[in-house]
């Protein structure tokens, strides 16, 4: 039994092994050389890739990273939970609203966020479309700043945090909101002290699926947030490509899966505390 | 009377659950809803709590109608069948809960005098899921019964524990219900149940109430076939119903008597249970004393009962 459990096991772990365990090897190993001439790594070896990460422009762009994702985490909770309830309540729709909420990922995430560019750019369907009302004379500027980032963001990935938040309120006992209905809750009384606090789990779930993504998210910045609005994932992706700083951008995208780590631990410590 | 129903009907899809319900609940009482699955007892309980809404008919609470309201404006409470406590609330949150969202005055004091009634002052700050099933079923009384309803539903509160300890929970039930002095309506399936703690039962089949009396009533007097076989056993004899403790047994032919063959016996402690056949092939039971002679297989006995004892039921 044990032996044919490791062999069913084996094409996993020997592709995970190829394909994760050994380009991070790899990452780490380049992260702390020195950069070379025309791109590449050369020896000696050094720190000095994580001690440039003091230098403001770098912190600064960490912590744009981490509120952003912050921002648009908060916002696909507070988006999906209505629409969890709903579809979890749905009965015999429940089905057709999940597939609905999977649609968008039957076309490509790139193609999807150009569609967005077209929808707000200057000359795009919104400004057009207010110009035309005369709603507005002068086109509105909803494209290249942070803002538009956070709404590609949540468009993206709200489905990550529907899916978790409906798996919660599906299992959910619903004698458990009959019984505070019982007890004198009003409806959104019974919302806010039983339903959300029991969803916590799914919260917790989604805002990781969410957040972690967000934090090294590069295409949204890249095309809906111009050049103004850089955040850790084009800095990883500059350093490879243009600026050829192989072991900054090894260092920095390393940086990047500390703090989600970090987070991701710190989640779970969290879920064992409210068990 | 506390508790009216006039003429409750409610229909699921092509199902009737209830037809037509006639019920009125005396203050102070405990009323039980005995019937089987499907009778429709719980979905009547869920109407007055206010779950579902009858489709036709009325419900009234101290004289005024409620079928209308949500739940959280009815002065009922309900212990949930499965106790449905809060797990992320302490004994203590789950308790406060009711009195917070009504908003009334003196929680502490409430909250730790109902905690004393259900004896279990010492585990409020203990969270639903540390405790025994025994102790989740009192969280739940104490949770229900700390807003001092007009009417405590319970929906097959006993159900969920196990029987060694359900007995022992029916009498402190019946004794908490008593000191409370709060009218229960208690819905149950098991006729052992209904008979050992109501001051009243109502027998439903298909719906609707069959009969509603004391206890002794619809045990000696049941007013139809169903009440007749639900509640207690029932043995069918020449098409009169007759009990097995009112049939005797003996070795010797007598005025009246009935021949029948033994197909079996069983020992139930006190007594026991003689199972046996008729020459008109029809099987009935007898309780005899234990001590009394016990009955081989195949034997050829002698039945007889009073005619008193038979009950009559219009076909």
């Amino acid at each position: 039994m044990k032996r044919l459990r490791r062999l069913f096991l084996a094409p996993t772990a020997a592709l995970l092994a190829v394909t994760m365990a050994a380009p991070l090897a790899i990452v780490c190993l380049y992260s702390l050389m020195t950069r070379g001439a025309y791109g590449g790594v050369e020896k000696p070896f050094t720190f000095e890739n994580y001690t440039r990460f003091w230098d403001p422009i770098y912190a600064a762009i960490l912590w744009r990273s981490c509120w952003i994702a912050a921002v648009a985490t908060a916002l696909c909770v507070v988006l999906a939970f209505p629409l969890a309830l709903f579809i979890a309540r749905s009965g015999s729709k429940k089905n057709l609203y999940l597939s609905l909420v999977i649609l968008p990922f039957w076309t490509s995430f790139l193609i999807r966020t150009y569609a967005w560019m077209f929808l707000l750019r200057d000359t795009g369907l919104i400004n057009t479309l207010l110009q035309a009302l005369g709603v507005i004379h002068e086109p509105l500027p909803l494209l290249y700043n942070n803002g538009a980032v956070i709404l590609g963001l949540v468009y993206g990935f709200l489905p990550f945090m529907v899916l978790p938040l409906y798996a919660t309120l599906e299992r959910m006992d619903p004698s458990l909101a009959e019984a505070s209905a019982d007890l004198g809750a009003r409806p959104l009384q019974t919302l806010w002290r039983v339903t959300l606090p029991l969803c916590a789990p799914g919260v917790r779930a989604g805002s990781l699926l969410v957040f972690v993504p967000c934090l090294g998210t590069y295409l949204t910045s890249d095309l809906l947030g111009g050049s103004k609005t850089i955040l850790i994932g084009n800095l990883v992706q500059n350093q490879f490509t243009t600026a050829r700083d192989w072991p900054f951008g090894a260092a920095a995208s390393l940086a990047l899966m500390a703090v989600a780590m970090g987070l991701l631990l710190a989640a779970r410590r969290q879920g064992e505390e409210m068990l | 009377m506390i508790l009216e129903l006039r003429g409750v009907s409610k229909r699921f899809g092509s199902n009737a659950a209830v037809t037509g319900l006639n019920l009125a609940v005396d203050r102070g009482e405990f009323f039980s809803l005995l019937g089987p699955s499907g009778c429709g007892k719980t979905t009547t309980l869920r109407m007055i709590a206010g779950f579902e809404t009858p489709d036709e008919g009325e419900i009234r609470l101290n004289g005024s109608r409620i079928d209308a309201l949500p739940p959280y404006r009815r002065s009922v409470n309900t212990v949930f069948q499965n106790y449905a406590l809060f797990p992320h609330l302490t004994v203590r949150g789950n308790v406060e809960f009711g009195l917070r969202r009504m908003g009334r005055s003196g929680i502490e004091s409430k909250v730790r005098a109902v905690l004393d009634q259900v004896r279990l002052q010492d585990k409020a700050s203990r969270m639903p899921a540390q405790l025994s099933g025994g102790e989740r079923q009192r969280v739940a009384l104490a949770r229900a019964l700390a807003l001092e309803p007009d009417v405590l539903l319970l929906d097959e509160p006993l159900a969920a524990l196990d029987p060694q300890l359900r007995k022992q929970v029916r009498a402190e039930l019946k004794d908490l219900q008593r000191r409370v002095g709060v009218t229960f309506l208690f819905i149950t399936h098991d006729q052992e149940e209904a008979l050992s703690m109501s001051d009243r039962i109502a027998v439903m089949n298909h719906g609707s109430v069959e009969q509603v009396g004391a206890p002794e009533e619809v045990y000696r007097r049941p007013r139809t076939r169903f009440v007749a076989s639900f509640l207690g056993e029932m043995n069918w004899i020449g098409g009169v119903g007759l009990r097995p403790e009112a049939l005797r047994i003996s070795r010797e032919a007598g005025a009246g008597s009935r021949c029948a063959i033994v197909k079996g016996s069983a020992f139930l402690g006190p007594v026991s249970h003689v199972e046996m056949e008729l020459e008109s092939g029809e099987i009935c039971i007898a309780q005899v004393a234990a001590e009394f002679t016990r009955f081989q297989i195949g034997e050829a006995v002698h039945l007889r009962w009073n005619e008193t004892d038979e009950l009559r039921f219009p076909a």
